[in-house]
């Protein structure tokens, strides 16, 4: 694996102080844009709207292990020093709940009202390298084309950028498994790696579009020296080489179709609670269910919603749901993720955040899974008949 | 199915062993409450009216538990009245915080609580209504959700099914942005295991989930429990957890009886 961070040509680059940054976040909402970043809040980093620097979490830090989460405080004056929160940039793009249509008794019959796309321009300052990458999978969900979703394109081209490269990551990070991170390489606008060392706290700057190159310009800022560019190395480096955890994807989809009867999927069924929370905390599970109401004037809609497939009704076909076990929804759920996605989209759907390990309530580790069913490659369970399961 | 179109279907609201709190959600519903007297005809229901229509009635909307031999044979005569009965609460479709009953001698507190406990004629028991007669719709939750309320007697009105879904309160919790109580904080919280309906409420202000709304479809608590566990839950605490309004839900009844005390 190389974990060298990719590197940029030098005249790209500029240094904004802690002020420059703040100027950044003022220059977002002067050019209309609501700007969300972290912030802490409810004994975590957070994703909500930012005015300046004074909203981010400086001199924090998270703690997370599978199942859980805990803010720390540090001595450091850094912005960025953690790794990722609970909240990925996918509610921003994908919101939890969205209208389609309305429909009414008219004149002329029913009248059909496609609902307005809510999307204000908006800016996600400091997200991470591997959320970006998680916009590039919905994107190619999304935004495929003959199959692209209207409100989600119209809502991510009013999506404005600012990556902040990961210097912190946590101990259920596998960015480098997925070469997501913890360099940022595209999707972004603009991005920051800080620095805090000899040579002061700032952060190295360098756009990748021409709205962030405007933007950047009009903050102003110094211009990058050798010494900065080689202390981002230096962080970039340090932070790869501090993520220990692997998903070893070596053949991993060939893997898990083979092992579809693995007696892993029975002993991770004892533990998981279908509780949905793992695919509702990840930046690239885009399931949604649909939704008719009508209300007392006889007025309908149609809603959509997040959705899991961990919920029973999720599988639901004529006669019954087709996977009414938890060990056939953890199984779905993980195949699609790291085996069948690269069928349907040629990619992975694991971007490696984490997320699903932390926010577990329970600590399923899908890594640990994947390691245990390569360990006994070829393992089947004895079971009765097919079909219960 | 009930037929859409500018039919006004009468409704009839229905007490068991219960605090009224569930057909009270009904008078709730402030803003929805004239659109909702002009949709459907109120035929029984005493919180609103003495009034009484007599049956049989197309819907009735029955809240509370059987715990009494009247009530038993009551439950009956209102199913046999009702073209469709739905019940609400989790009295009603759990047997309601008065289900503690089922894991002790229910006779031996009527000394304790009553002067003359000979007038007392109870059950050992409280049942949902499901035990005694055949239910359409179950709305659970203690109390019902207003919200959920409204929808299932709207889409009783349309003739389609109530979107009501079975999921957990997590992903109400998600959807809203709410960051974890347990993960984040250590807290005990019933979430992962139950129903969703509240809008997740109590997560959104620091606490764990009491469990109000029953198991979700697939509950499986033995996992959490033992999570709560390693959090340093104690064993009377850990039976406390489940044994509340829905203590004779399934799944809940299974998980607190499994950390009964040994005798
Ligand atoms: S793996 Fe964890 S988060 Fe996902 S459904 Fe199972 S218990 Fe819930
Ligand atoms: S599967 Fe887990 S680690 Fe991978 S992108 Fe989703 S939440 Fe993150």
């Amino acid at each position: 694996m190389d974990v060298r961070p990719s590197r940029p040509p030098a005249d790209d680059w500029a240094v904004l102080d802690p002020q420059g940054i703040d100027r950044l976040i003022g220059a977002l909402g002067r050019r209309g844009y609501r700007t969300l970043g972290p912030v802490v809040r409810d004994g975590a980093i957070t994703l909500a709207e930012i005015a300046g620097v004074a909203d981010l979490p400086a001199g924090w830090r998270d703690a997370q292990d599978p199942g859980r989460y805990r803010l720390e405080r540090t001595e450091s004056p850094a912005f960025f020093a953690w790794a990722v929160g609970p909240h990925s940039a996918k509610a921003q793009v994908l919101p939890p709940r969205d209208r389609v249509w309305r429909a009414s008794a008219g004149a002329g019959g029913v009248e059909i009202a496609e609902a307005g796309v809510d999307a204000p321009p908006t800016a996600l300052v400091g997200i991470r390298p591997c959320d970006v990458a998680g916009l590039g999978v919905l994107d190619r969900v999304l935004g495929a084309a003959g199959a692209a979703d209207p409100a989600y394109l119209r809502r991510r081209a009013q999506t404005f950028v600012v990556v902040a490269e990961c210097g912190s990551p946590a101990a259920t990070c596998f960015c480098t498994s997925m070469g997501t991170g913890p360099d940022a390489r595209s999707g972004f606008d603009l991005a920051l790696t800080e620095l805090v060392d000899g040579g002061g706290h700032r952060f190295l700057s360098r756009s990748a579009t021409g709205a962030g190159a405007a933007l950047l310009r009009a903050v102003g800022g110094a211009s990058a020296t050798t010494i900065d560019r080689r202390s981002r190395d230096g962080v970039l480096g340090d932070a790869a080489a501090r993520i220990r955890r692997r998903l070893d994807r070596d053949g991993l989809p060939a893997l898990l179709e083979r092992n579809l009867e693995h007696p892993r999927w029975d002993e991770v069924a004892d533990r998981c609670l279908a509780c949905g929370n793992c695919t509702m905390v990840c930046p690239t599970c885009f399931c949604t269910s649909v939704e008719d109401t009508t209300d007392l004037t006889g007025a309908s809609q149609r809603e959509r919603r997040w959705a899991s497939c961990y919920e029973v009704g999720h599988s639901y076909i004529h006669g019954g749901p087709v996977r009414p076990s938890t060990r056939a929804r953890y199984r779905q759920w993980l195949t699609h993720k790291l085996g069948t996605w690269h069928d349907q989209f040629g990619e992975s759907g694991c971007v490696g955040c984490g997320r699903c390990v932390t926010w577990c309530p329970v600590g399923i580790d899908l890594c640990e899974e994947v390691d245990a069913i390569r360990r006994a490659d070829g393992a089947t369970a004895a079971r009765p008949a097919p079909g219960g399961s | 199915m009930i037929p859409g179109g500018g039919w006004r279907p009468s409704v009839a609201v229905w007490k068991f062993a219960s605090c009224d709190g569930c057909q009270l959600s009904l008078l709730d519903l402030e803003d929805e409450l004239l659109a909702l007297a002009g949709a459907v005809r109120v035929a029984h229901f005493t919180e609103l009216s003495r009034a009484d229509e007599g049956g049989p009635y197309d819907v009735s909307l029955v809240e509370g538990s059987i715990t009494t031999p009247e009530d038993a044979d009551r439950i009956g005569r209102v199913r046999e009245a009702s073209r469709v009965l739905v019940t609400i609460g989790a009295c009603a479709t759990a047997g309601g915080i008065q289900a503690l009953r089922n894991f002790a001698v229910a006779g031996a507190y009527a000394p304790v609580v009553y002067a003359h406990p000979e007038y007392i004629a109870s059950l050992a028991t409280s049942t949902p209504i499901a035990a005694h007669v055949t239910v359409d719709v179950e709305l659970h939750g203690c109390p019902v959700d207003r919200r959920q309320l409204l929808e299932v007697i709207t889409a009783l009105i349309a003739g389609r099914p109530p979107v009501v879904p079975g999921h957990s309160v997590c992903q109400e919790c998600k959807a809203r942005g709410t960051v974890c109580v347990l993960v984040a904080a250590g807290v005990p919280c019933l979430g992962p295991v139950t129903r969703a309906g509240c809008g997740a409420l109590c997560p959104a202000v620091g606490r764990g989930c009491y469990g109000c709304f029953g198991p979700a479809e697939s509950a499986r608590p033995s996992p959490l429990t033992n999570r709560f566990i390693r959090l340093g839950v104690s064993r009377p605490d850990l039976q406390r957890l489940y044994r509340t309004f829905n203590a004779a839900a399934p799944a809940f009844r299974s998980e607190h009886l499994r950390h009964d005390p040994p005798d």
